[in-house]
């Protein structure tokens, strides 16, 4: 007792001689954060919903702009019932189902073959994980000069001919899915490593034991053993699908030759002609969308945990 | 239902020779109970007759069938894991027809079987529950009834009520007995509990470091342990050791001469006439002797050795009273009122009908 009120005593009076609390210190240190979180963060969120409500924009006359008008929901009912739109909302959805069910397949595949035992597995693993590690602008720009019509090696490879991969609004599509599952499949891949390497080895011998065969192993031990890190690959790729900008940004470039996906198009409504309070709104919808998306994955991953 | 026979199995890992030569005959229907300390190759002997590990030298059959290359899935034997291996996403009943509907069976059979052999094991009340809502002992038989639902040739079981608390392992151990005999399945039974050993098998195959020790009954095992290793490990104590050497005593009689005391005990004239038989009369020997062989005394009787109490555990049934003769200690099994002085001289008798002699060299059974 007497020794933990010396203590007390002893540390009352350091604070004393530093005039500065642990407290203290601690929340100065805190604040360079805060400060740039909420600058950055925060308050464009608040301000950018703001802004969707009112008619905008952050370029023209002084330096702080036109006031905002307030304009009401009709920039979201422009969102919602303008056809032009209807068709990002379904190039994006195409571009999502496209992109991550290939990289499911693709990388839950690759993780099935490396489970085997072979010579040099650490090695092929570590080459096919070199995609993910690199910037995405940079892997746009790489396939852009990959998919070049007249001197790529992507057609060349593929003995194609001279066929447009990136300016061609029926193919550019295809090419920046393709560009992102290469990208992206090692991702899925790691974590459903995982996810096999913690299945344990008695339940495949208590099965093997129980005379199933292959394939019953699969769907009844391995399938359901990896369903929820399965899920959460799912879950991130999905989100990061939805607003895929750097690659397309690479691959095509913006423009009229890009494809009508709905970040890009945010991109050009907001940062080309200069409609921001359009552009949030379009920002609004997409933020609700992936919300909605993610917690129909949550579910499921919650229930696939139980 | 079917024998088990191997020949000469030997498998390695790396360098590590985890069976070494092993020869063995499981008799149609016979309940054998492997045992061994930790690492002496037991369970590994197991998964090679499942067919879960691959023999590297040597052939086992099962059933007159050469079985020594064919895969698990093939052999047509259950296992039960130490630690169950249930299914953590089935249902205790769906763990249980996992193996017959891996065999597509159709749906009301596959009903009928789990039923009965849910019924057989008890475990009807808990057929819904998933394995991690299950108790230790549940899981256990929704094991057991995984393993028996196919009527396979023959059971395998590692360790099967090894994580069990104390008083149920007992229960169990009765229960899984009385269920093998209902089936009349061959069973193979990994452990290292000797109590379990003892009282659950029909016969016990000791081994030690990879080799096969002794196989024997209980009884054979526990009276006439063919060596130093399995005197000591079975039994709880275990047999005393005892240096001594064969000596003359006045009348140009054959006895043992105690190294630790320059005591001398006669033997009976068979034994006598082995030790003369085999040539022992010049070796260094070990004189094993089990506990309740041992008659403690406080007088001196024909026959008796001088000792001094040197500590008593008290069991509650039974008193085990420690005493030195000379340099060695043995441990002497007395009913429980008797508590001498620790420090107090006594005397300590010989059931010489019951000794077992070893050769201290070789460390093997000479009777």
């Amino acid at each position: 007792m007497s020794s933990r009120l010396k203590e007390n005593q002893g540390s009352d009076m350091e604070a004393h001689y530093h005039s500065m609390s642990d407290k203290t210190l601690m929340r100065l240190f805190i604040l360079p954060t805060l400060v740039l979180l909420i600058s950055i963060n925060v308050f464009p969120l608040f301000w950018s919903l703001f802004l969707s409500f009112t008619k905008y924009t952050a370029k023209m006359t002084n330096i702080w702009g036109k006031n905002p008008e307030m304009i009401g929901i009709a920039n979201y009912a422009r969102v919602l019932t303008d056809p032009e739109m209807w068709v990002k909302f379904i190039t994006t959805a195409k571009y999502v189902i496209m992109s991550v069910a290939g990289e499911m397949i693709l990388g839950f595949g690759f993780a099935l073959l490396l489970q085997t035992k072979f010579k040099g597995r650490g090695f092929i693993t570590t080459l096919l994980i070199l995609p993910m590690t690199m910037s995405p602008v940079i892997v746009g720009l790489r396939w852009r000069l990959f998919y070049e019509p007249n001197w790529g090696m992507f057609n060349f490879l593929l003995g194609l001919g001279r066929i447009d991969w990136i300016s061609d609004p029926s193919r550019n599509l295809y090419s920046i899915v393709i560009a992102d599952v290469w990208m992206w499949t090692p991702f899925v891949m790691l974590l459903s490593l995982a996810g096999l390497s913690a299945v344990p080895k008695y339940l495949y011998e208590a099965a093997e034991i129980d005379r199933a065969s292959w394939w019953f192993k699969f769907t009844r031990i391995t399938l359901p053993m990896v369903y929820p890190i399965l899920m959460l690959a799912l879950i991130f790729r999905t989100i990061e699908a939805f607003k895929i900008f750097d690659l397309p940004m690479g691959i095509t470039g913006r423009g009229a030759m890009a494809p009508p996906l709905l970040s890009m198009h945010l991109y050009n409504v907001s940062f080309v002609t200069w409609n921001t309070s359009f552009g949030s709104s379009i920002g609004y919808i997409m933020l609700i969308m992936v919300l909605a998306i993610t917690l129909i994955f949550v579910k499921y991953l919650n229930k696939a945990k139980q | 239902m079917a024998e088990i026979i191997l020949q000469n199995i030997i498998k390695r890992f790396g360098d590590l020779v985890a069976v070494n030569d092993l020869t063995l005959y499981i008799k149609d229907r016979e309940f054998l109970v492997l045992l061994g300390p930790s690492g002496c190759g037991k369970t590994t002997t197991l998964r090679c007759i499942s067919g879960l590990e691959i023999v590297d030298e040597g052939k086992i059959l099962i059933d007159g069938k050469d079985v020594t290359t064919i895969r698990a899935s093939h052999r047509d034997i259950a296992f039960v894991f130490q630690l169950y291996a249930l299914y953590p996403i089935l249902t205790a009943y769906n763990n249980i027809a996992f193996p017959l509907k891996a065999q597509k069976y159709d749906k009301e059979k596959i009903r009928e079987e789990v039923n009965k052999v849910a019924e057989l094991l008890q475990i009807k009340h808990v057929l819904h529950k998933k394995p991690k809502e299950l108790s230790g002992g549940d899981m256990q038989k929704v094991a057991l009834g995984r393993a028996i639902v196919r009527r396979p040739k023959a059971f395998l079981l590692d360790e099967p009520i090894g994580t069990l608390d104390a008083k149920f392992r007992e229960e169990m151990r009765i229960e899984l007995k009385k269920l093998c005999i209902d089936i009349g399945a061959t069973t193979v039974y990994v452990t290292h509990d000797q109590v379990e050993a003892m009282s659950m098998g029909d016969r016990i195959a000791i081994m030690n470091m990879g080799v096969l020790q002794q196989i024997g009954t209980p009884y054979e095992i526990y009276t006439k342990p063919e060596n130093l290793f399995i005197a000591n490990f079975i039994g709880s104590p275990g047999m005393n050791f005892i240096n001594c050497e064969p000596s003359r005593d006045s009348n140009g009689k054959l006895v043992l001469k105690l190294l630790s005391d320059n005591m001398y005990i006669s033997i009976t004239n068979k034994l006598q006439n082995t030790l003369l038989s085999k040539i022992y009369e010049d070796k260094k020997l070990v004189l094993g002797i089990r506990p309740e062989d041992v008659t403690f005394s406080m007088r001196k009787e024909k026959n008796y050795l001088d000792v001094k109490v040197y500590v008593i555990e008290e069991t509650g049934s039974y008193n085990i009273v420690d005493v030195s003769l000379g340099v060695e200690k043995i441990k002497v099994r007395t009913i429980p009122t008797i508590k001498p002085d620790i420090g107090e001289a006594a005397f300590v008798g010989f059931d010489m009908e019951r000794i077992s002699i070893f050769d201290k060299e070789t460390g093997n059974s000479i009777i």
